[in-house]
């Protein structure tokens, strides 16, 4: 533990709305905590910098599934346990699913949601690449105003975001269009559990007559921020799935990828093996 | 039926089992005394250099504050292990990162990191050498200038200690090898590994100008803290006591350190007049303690061409770190286990120990012996190879057997038949059944499968006349309510020290299990039986037990029922509890003792290096199944199976625990957990980034025994702890070899590393079998 | 400081606290409750695992103030009157228990599974502890305790 913890202030607002109060007012910035599963790590190593915090762990009003015939709306506040308990995200979202498992071990699950993970913006984070894949829209509140933007523009940089300090995200809001999509997703971490992704991968696909109707490939620590594969998706698109297809799509993917060396694995081996799980997916797509 | 009193063999409860399902068992941190203090520790940021200045943060408010530096310490500034080169506080100098050079202590825990943070240092920085080839290389800085005179190779720069090990007709080796068929010639390397036990070192230490020192600490070895206190404080032993509490995991990790964190604690509690807590958090433990030795081995073998081995010239280097702590001895077991069970006609062993700017290397389970067994298990099946032959075949051919001599000459008593242990091995891990079914699915499948396997020993107890040195001894009391207690100063960390001493009293004293107690360990009260290392405790300690208890049954005969000689219950529990208070009434005290007696036949020279080197071995045959994804060139250990000789088995349950947690951890050192050193400051000091396998993570692993009783033990037990540490590594990359026909020569092996020989091998597969030169000897001869 | 309200192991309990102390320290230094252990203290190893609420957590990450109004349940309160709980005594004579300080966390872990999955398969037994590390058994007698566990939990009781 190398933070003192008196140093720091917790405040737990009963509503929302209270909170976007606190949030908006001018006796921050305020941090919103919500499982801890990230800021809490930061707090035992002494690097969490700021000094006010807002719980909002406790507000209903965030944690749900919504689900009508075309959408699902998740609350941020989400644990990744509700997410995986869930049966309506188990088989049409079965990416988020499988991810929600990849994520840290089962008492880090019960505590840790899909919103502390967006929000955190994690290169690594295993959710993000199957909301990429799945072109989830964000649903952002403040005290003033509610925006909703397409969430594959939510990243600015690593760890840099769009929301404004005064904003909370509330909402995470998928159409329920994929039934009719190949479902591949995969992470390779440091171990089977409780790891950091060395590199993931989460898509979808959609063949007609032979080609490749839709195609989307959304990815983690390939880049400085989770990405979707768009250059890559562009050279597949109406394409039947053949040797020289592939070798464009790894090709695609080089390009467009910028993995690191870091004390978790090297750049050379995370685009090697983004590349080899891409060819790996579009292999079981063949018909 | 089996007799009712009979436990050796079986598998009673856990003697401390109750209190740690319950979590009621204190551990050191759970301690809490009055008026105690906490400590910190200010590290040095940079790996060698000289302390320029060292000034405090004006915003803390020092004066709540307990600060001492070098300059506080009444005795020697060494924390002494073999050597006295080990500081115990820098002063003028640090010579690795993370170095202690300041103590702090104040009645808030959670102040102290800021404090510690407002302790501004400014170094002048020295080039630091950080890898055995930097250290040894001409042009390398000399880390000790002038070297400390007690390092045993002072004249030499950064090496602190060497040895030269000769057997059979070595003055012939130039011409054996320039006759031989083949000369197969390979290096090899091991990386540093974290004990990683999952409770922190920690301490508690009192201090009182009457009383002298008194340390309550995580720890494996009371008697060394003893002796680091005695040096520190100036004090006599019996002013310097230590109590062991309860202990999370060890490995080797407190065997060594805590002379250091003990003596930091020590300090402060006397400077403040307060007891003070030092308890490492995980990033600081990781960081700031001792790794296993990092290790460097070079082959040269000749062979015939029906694969007999002819000769060999083995070069074993380890990177020891900034001080010597145990390095020595590590270096020894490892030389000794260098050899493998094989039969060598001629072989020369150097080995020496470099020091480098890293934090001191120091005891891990196995102790050097994981290293040098790795390189020899690898190499043999090169050798194989070479040779046009199976790894079985090749060993079967060079195996000892009863009758022959080990390479320091000893002759092998045992009635041990490796030949057999090799064929029960493959027999029921499949092994020939499996390489044939891969051989079959491998060219299809993206899965690439394989089997590989590792012969090897290690010896019980300390090495060579290390027990004589030792002269350990026992005693046994009697409680006032008449019922045994066994007095060691051999410590529980898990491996089940309690339990087996227990078992070997109840059994001699032909009482319940539950009837016999054993003392937790306090210096005032329990006598010195020697370190908890070295797979000694089984062994050494449990046989002065059993002697012990029989001295005590033959003291209180006279007051036993007389029996026939043949009768199994000589007596039931009450008699001997009536005899035990009959006894006690008239004399008091009883307390029965015994102390270690070397066997006449084990005889060891350690100016010559040859001799009995261990009283007994333990034999093993351990088989490895992998699969190697080349998707993402990552291996897995997907089946594990574990054969060994250790004597007989006191408790199965323990014994089987141990082997899995030892198996556990050498698939973890294959396949895992790496030390990421970036200028010699551990990179990766977290338990996210330093990856040791998890449930998920590890293979079934099947343990079998064969017992033979061995004379040296009670019972004929032979020690087991650090055995199942020494057969993963090399037995996992000889299945990787055989998955995927790449022979790996280094571990840890990450998917990184399979990456970069797969796709840097054109035809991946096909090795070169051209002999590789082995660079260059070391230059110093030397015994 | 901040007044926290809680129920620890069936007792409710009014501590005075700085509202980001983790819960972990709060059970341990202020209801002096030393059964729940710190590893790692960035939620990897699991040996602060507790109950809030009956689901798992690891308490290093949980601000005190969180667990305002929570149920607790520490490895103290597993046990009734001092007789162990099956998956207790399960782990006691199946050697899943060796240095000991796993095992708190891992008995609640496994708790916490077996209220989930009565009847756990062998993959979720090692998916269900993989949060928690142990450096001594390599899990294999864990696993073991566990599975018999499943056995004596399954059994009717008297009452």
């Amino acid at each position: 533990m190398r933070s003192n913890p008196s140093h720091y202030e917790l405040t737990t607002p009963a509503t929302l709305e209270a909170v976007l109060d606190i949030l908006a007012s001018d006796l921050g910035p305020y941090t919103p905590i919500a499982g801890g599963t990230e800021l809490m790590v930061a707090l035992g190593a002494g690097r969490l910098a700021t000094r006010k915090l807002v719980s909002i762990n406790h507000l209903q009003e965030l944690r749900f599934i919504a689900t009508t015939p075309e959408t699902l709306t998740l609350g941020s506040g989400t644990t990744f346990t509700d997410l995986r308990k869930d049966p309506v995200i188990a088989t049409d979202f079965s990416l988020l699913s499988q991810a929600a498992s990849w994520t840290g071990s089962i008492a880090n699950q019960n505590r840790g949601t899909l919103g502390g993970n967006i929000v955190n913006a994690s290169p690594a984070a295993d959710s993000l690449p199957a909301l990429l894949a799945y072109e989830a829209e964000l649903t952002l509140v403040s005290a003033r105003a509610t925006r909703t933007i397409p969430y594959a523009g939510f990243h600015l940089g690593y760890k840099k975001t769009i929301l404004r300090p005064d904003e909370l995200l509330h909402s995470i809001t998928l159409k329920r269009d994929f039934r009719e999509y190949a479902h591949y997703a995969r992470k390779v971490g440091t171990r089977n559990a409780q790891a950091i992704s060395k590199v993931a991968i989460a898509a979808l696909a959609r063949l007609k007559d032979g080609l490749i109707q839709d195609i989307r490939i959304g990815a983690a620590s390939l880049r400085d921020r989770p990405i979707r594969l768009t250059a890559t998706e562009r050279v597949l698109q109406n394409q039947p799935i053949t040797r020289e297809t592939i070798a464009a799509a790894r090709a695609a993917l080089t390009s467009e990828t910028q993995p690191i060396d870091d004390i978790r694995s090297t750049a050379k081996y995370r685009a090697a093996v983004a590349a080899n799980l891409l060819e790996e997916f579009l292999h079981q797509l063949k018909p | 039926m089996p007799d009712l009193l009979q436990t050796v063999g079986f598998s009673p409860i856990r003697k401390e089992g109750a209190a740690k399902v319950l979590g009621q068992a204190k551990y050191v941190d759970d301690l809490s005394f009055p008026g105690m203090w906490f400590g910190a520790t200010v590290r040095s940021s940079i790996a060698r250099g000289r302390i320029v200045s060292i000034t405090f943060d004006p915003a803390i408010p020092w004066d709540e504050f307990v600060i001492v530096t070098a300059a506080d310490i009444p005795g020697q500034n060494t924390i002494v292990h073999l050597t006295h080169d080990h500081r115990c506080l820098a002063s003028d100098r640090v010579n690795h990162p993370d170095e202690p050079i300041l103590l702090l202590a104040h009645p808030d825990r959670a102040v102290l990191p800021a404090a510690v943070a407002g302790v501004h240092i400014t170094y002048k920085e020295l080039p630091g050498v950080f890898t055995i080839e930097e250290s040894e290389a001409p042009n390398a800085p000399a880390i000790w200038s002038p070297a400390p005179a007690d390092h045993q190779h002072s004249t030499q720069k950064n090496t602190f200690k060497t040895y030269l090990m000769e057997s059979g007709d070595t003055s012939n080796l130039d011409h054996i090898f320039a006759t031989a068929d083949y000369i197969v010639e390979g290096e090899y390397r091991t990386g540093a590994q974290e004990q990683l036990y999952i409770e922190n070192n920690g301490v508690i230490a009192e201090y009182s100008a009457t009383d002298g020192v008194t340390v309550h600490g995580s720890l494996q070895c009371p008697y060394y803290l003893v002796h680091a206190l005695e040096l520190v404080f100036n004090l006599p032993e019996e002013k310097c006591r230590v109590i062991q509490t309860e202990t999370g995991g060890a490995f080797g990790g407190k065997e060594d350190f805590p002379s250091v964190i003990g003596s930091h604690a020590a300090l402060l509690a006397m400077k403040s007049g307060h007891p003070v807590k030092i308890c490492y958090d995980r990033a600081e433990d990781m960081a700031g303690t001792t790794k296993r030795h990092p290790s460097r081995s070079r082959h040269r073998t000749a062979v015939s061409k029906d694969g007999k081995i002819l000769a060999g010239e083995i070069d074993f280097a380890l990177d020891g770190g900034a001080y010597a702590t145990l390095t020595p001895v590590v270096l020894s077991r490892g030389t000794i286990h260098a050899p493998g069970p094989y039969h060598w006609p001629a072989l020369r062993v150097r080995a020496k120990a470099m020091a480098t700017n890293l934090p001191p290397h120091g005891a891990f389970r196995g102790f050097g012996a994981p290293q040098s067994i790795f390189a020899t298990e690898r190499h043999m099946n090169k050798i194989a190879k070479v040779v046009g032959l199976s790894p079985e075949e090749l060993r079967r051919r060079n195996l000892l057997g009863i009758g022959d001599h080990t390479a320091t000459g000893q002759l092998i008593t045992d009635t041990v038949n490796m030949q057999h242990l090799l064929t029960r091995a493959l027999d029921e891990s499949s092994y020939h059944a499996k390489r044939a079914e891969f051989a079959r699915t491998n060219p299809s499948s993206p899965i690439k499968r394989g089997m590989g396997f590792a012969t090897f020993f290690h010896g019980a107890g300390f090495t060579g006349s290390g027990e004589r040195r030792l002269n350990s001894l026992v005693h046994i009391e009697l409680t006032p309510e008449g019922r045994p207690q066994i007095l060691v100063s051999a410590t529980e960390f898990g491996q089940g020290t309690n339990t087996i001493l227990c078992q070997v009293a109840a059994e001699t004293l032909h009482l319940p299990y539950e009837d016999v107690l054993i003392a937790q360990p306090d210096t005032s009260h329990v006598p010195n039986s020697g370190p908890t290392v070295a797979s000694r405790t089984a062994m050494i300690v449990g046989k002065l037990v059993e002697r012990a208890s029989q001295s005590l049954r033959n003291t209180l005969s006279p007051y036993l029922p007389s029996t026939s000689e043949t009768s199994t219950t000589p007596y039931t529990p009450a008699e001997f509890r009536s005899a035990a208070l009959a006894y006690l009434a008239e004399h008091g005290t009883l307390v029965a003792s015994a102390r270690y007696e070397a066997p006449g036949d084990i005889l060891w020279d350690d100016e010559s290096y040859r001799g009995a080197a261990y009283p007994a071995y333990a034999w093993a045959v351990y088989v490895a199944e992998v699969a190697v994804d080349t998707t993402t060139y990552s291996a897995t250990c997907t089946d594990f199976y574990a054969l060994q000789e250790v004597g007989k088995v006191l408790h199965p349950v323990l014994a089987k625990g141990q082997i899995e947690g030892g198996v556990a951890q050498g698939i973890g050192y294959a396949l895992y957990e790496k030390c990421v050193w970036q200028k010699g400051h551990m990179a990766n000091n977290q338990m996210t980034n330093y990856i040791m396998p998890t449930s998920a993570d590890l293979p079934p692993i099947r343990v079998a025994f064969e017992e033979i009783p061995s004379v040296h033990g009670p019972f004929g037990a032979k020690g087991i702890g650090e055995l199942p540490m020494d057969g993963p590594a090399p037995a996992i990359l000889n299945a990787i070899e055989d998955a995927t026909g790449i022979a790996f020569t280094e571990i840890p092996l990450l998917p990184e590393d399979i990456f970069e020989r797969m796709t840097s091998t054109p035809e991946s597969g096909s090795e070169d079998l051209e002999p590789t030169n082995a660079g260059p000897y070391f230059s110093e001869t030397t015994a | 400081m901040t007044q926290i309200t809680l129920t620890i192991n069936g007792e409710t309990k009014t501590i005075e606290a700085p509202p980001m102390k983790r819960l972990l320290d709060l059970i341990r230094e202020d209801l002096h409750l030393t059964g729940t252990k710190e590893g790692c203290g960035e939620g990897e190893c699991g040996s602060c695992s507790v109950l809030m609420n009956g689901e798992l957590v690891n308490s290093c990450l949980v601000p005190a103030l969180q667990a305002n109004g929570a149920r607790i349940c520490t490895i103290e309160g597993i046990s009734t009157k001092g007789r162990l709980h099956p998956i207790q005594q399960c782990f006691l004579e199946r050697g899943g228990a060796q240095c000991g300080i796993c095992t708190p966390g891992m008995i609640l872990a496994t708790h916490h599974l077996l209220e989930k999955y009565p009847q756990p398969t062998l993959l979720q037994i090692q998916e269900g502890l993989a949060g928690n590390l142990c450096r001594c058994t390599g899990y294999t007698r864990i696993f073991d305790a566990v599975q018999q566990a499943i056995l004596k939990t399954q059994q009717p009781t008297n009452n």
